[in-house]
């Protein structure tokens, strides 16, 4: 049985570079940082003090303020990106459509966590009947994908994946695969985060995790660079629209991308660093080419996992020598992480984005603070300027906590 | 506390709680099928309304406030002078 064949035909962004997928997008190519002090809460007793902040950030632009105090910030961002992403594939009217094969699959890695810490604030003040009726419903994982199919009638599959910082990558990968094995027609999936909050900062700073460049934030997410010393944490949403190709064909979408190839795997390591041989990241890369069954030297640019630390940029590194092999050398790999920081289960949803728009618009995104490159990490990593070149095909990398790897492919059309 | 000043204070925050406009907030007004409000909606209403008048609405007393004007009468009654 041939596969069913999959079309991007949505984009919706909400990042530290932009709140548009066109503003995020010249924002990367011009190689602009998003990085800044931290404004969300008072950091100065904390080890790192930089995040990427989404700025500017309307929601009353999208819901009204009363739907929007029901929701913490991630499902605001998660609601803002899709709601973007719907409106450019023209699915906000469900009435010319079959609802019951439209879905929804929108996760987050840690979920409403301003909102946990907030109402726990609120409890040990007041007693339990500070908590408010909405406190569950505005925290949890899955009220993204719930709120957007109340919104819109979407009756297909909804659920939300929740994988760490592989959450988006694998909401997007499983939802290709309900649209090819036949579940739905569309998918709105991707994945959206929010911590920038005292527990979250301070976990993955004990965790040795972040960076600790106070002084220069737009210079301190620096992937491969040999001054790297950690990620920077980000917040946001990268949401997409998945259709069956014919489907989208036939009412005359508008197509970034296929969405040719989905990997998994897991390094079976250790709970927060990578395998360093690469060998699980690796393997990943592998299943998600055989998905797409597409030979190694077919594809032309990695959008890296690439997060700036020490450890993960080497391994990373090796593994795309074992997956492409003498390949590896030709093929453009940048990090967006070094303008956008890390947005954890939102990470593969905006660098989904940036890869179909790299296929798209035939431009592979800049690495920017790569001055000094660590002798270990020797791949093209199109350092600090954006690169106009050939891309039949991008494949985009995430690693999570857990040791979970996810890999998407993207083909030109 | 004079009964306008209540009244004043309970419609603005109804009208905050449950997204709708001020002038829609009548006395009579019910909470459900006037202003719109589901099951949540009350009980957070309510919780504003603890807040506001620095009182605690018991449920069983809370249950019987339907209406704009019940939570009017409830907090003359029982609200911090």
């Amino acid at each position: 049985m041939s596969k069913r064949k999959v079309a991007i035909t949505g984009l919706g962004i909400i990042s530290p570079v932009g709140n548009t997928v066109s503003e995020a997008w010249e924002n990367v190519i011009a190689g602009k940082s998003g990085i800044t002090r931290i404004t969300r809460f008072d950091a100065s007793d904390f080890s790192s003090k930089i995040a990427g902040e989404v700025n500017g950030f309307d929601i009353t632009e999208y819901l009204s303020a009363k739907e929007a105090r029901r929701m913490d910030i991630f499902i605001q961002y998660g609601m803002a990106a899709a709601i973007q992403a719907i409106r450019d594939a023209g699915i906000s009217d469900v009435s010319g459509f079959n609802a019951d094969r439209i879905g929804v699959n929108i996760g987050s890695g840690i979920g409403g966590l301003p909102m946990i810490e907030n109402t726990d604030a609120a409890y040990h003040a007041g007693g339990p009947r500070k908590i408010s009726p909405f406190f569950i419903p505005s925290t949890i994982i899955n009220m993204v994908a719930g709120n957007l199919s109340i919104m819109f009638g979407y009756k297909g599959p909804n659920l939300a994946i929740v994988t760490a910082c592989t959450t988006a990558t694998h909401c997007i990968g499983s939802s290709a695969r309900m649209i090819e094995y036949g579940d739905a027609d569309i998918m709105v999936c991707g994945g959206t985060e929010s911590c920038v909050t005292p527990l979250a900062v301070g976990g993955f700073a004990s965790a040795r995790a972040l960076s600790s460049n106070n002084d220069d934030p737009a210079a301190a997410s620096r992937p491969w660079d040999l001054k790297r010393d950690g990620f920077v944490l980000g917040e946001g949403a990268g949401i997409l629209v998945l259709e069956e190709m014919e489907h989208a064909r036939k009412r005359g979408a508008k197509i970034y991308a296929e969405l040719a190839g989905f990997g998994m795997s897991a390094d079976a390591h250790h709970m927060t660093a990578p395998c360093e041989d690469g060998e699980g990241a690796a393997r990943c890369m592998t299943n998600a080419l055989s998905d797409a069954q597409m030979h190694a030297d077919e594809l032309h640019y990695i959008n890296a996992h690439g997060t700036s630390t020490p450890l993960g940029d080497i391994a990373e590194t090796i593994a795309v020598k074992r997956c492409f092999g003498e390949h590896a050398k030709d093929l453009a790999v940048s990090s967006t992480k070094s303008m956008t920081g890390h947005l954890l289960g939102a990470a593969g949803g905006v660098e989904a984005i940036f890869s179909a728009l790299a296929v798209y618009h035939q431009i592979a995104p800049p690495t920017i603070n790569l001055d000094d490159p660590d002798p270990a990490c020797d791949l093209d990593y199109v350092p600090n300027n954006a690169r106009e070149m050939k891309i039949d095909a991008a494949l985009s990398n995430s690693f999570g906590f857990g040791g979970t790897n996810g890999t998407l492919v993207f083909r030109k059309i | 506390m004079e009964i306008t000043e209540i009244e004043q204070r309970i419609k603005k925050i109804v009208a905050e709680q449950l997204g709708v406009n001020e002038s829609d907030v009548k006395n009579e007004s019910s909470f459900v099928s006037d202003l719109g409000a589901d099951s949540l909606d009350t009980v957070e209403l309510v919780m504003a309304l603890e807040e506001e008048f620095e009182c605690e609405i018991p449920d069983e007393q809370a249950e019987k406030i339907n209406t704009v004007q019940e939570a009017i009468d409830f907090v003359a009654a029982n609200a911090a002078q």
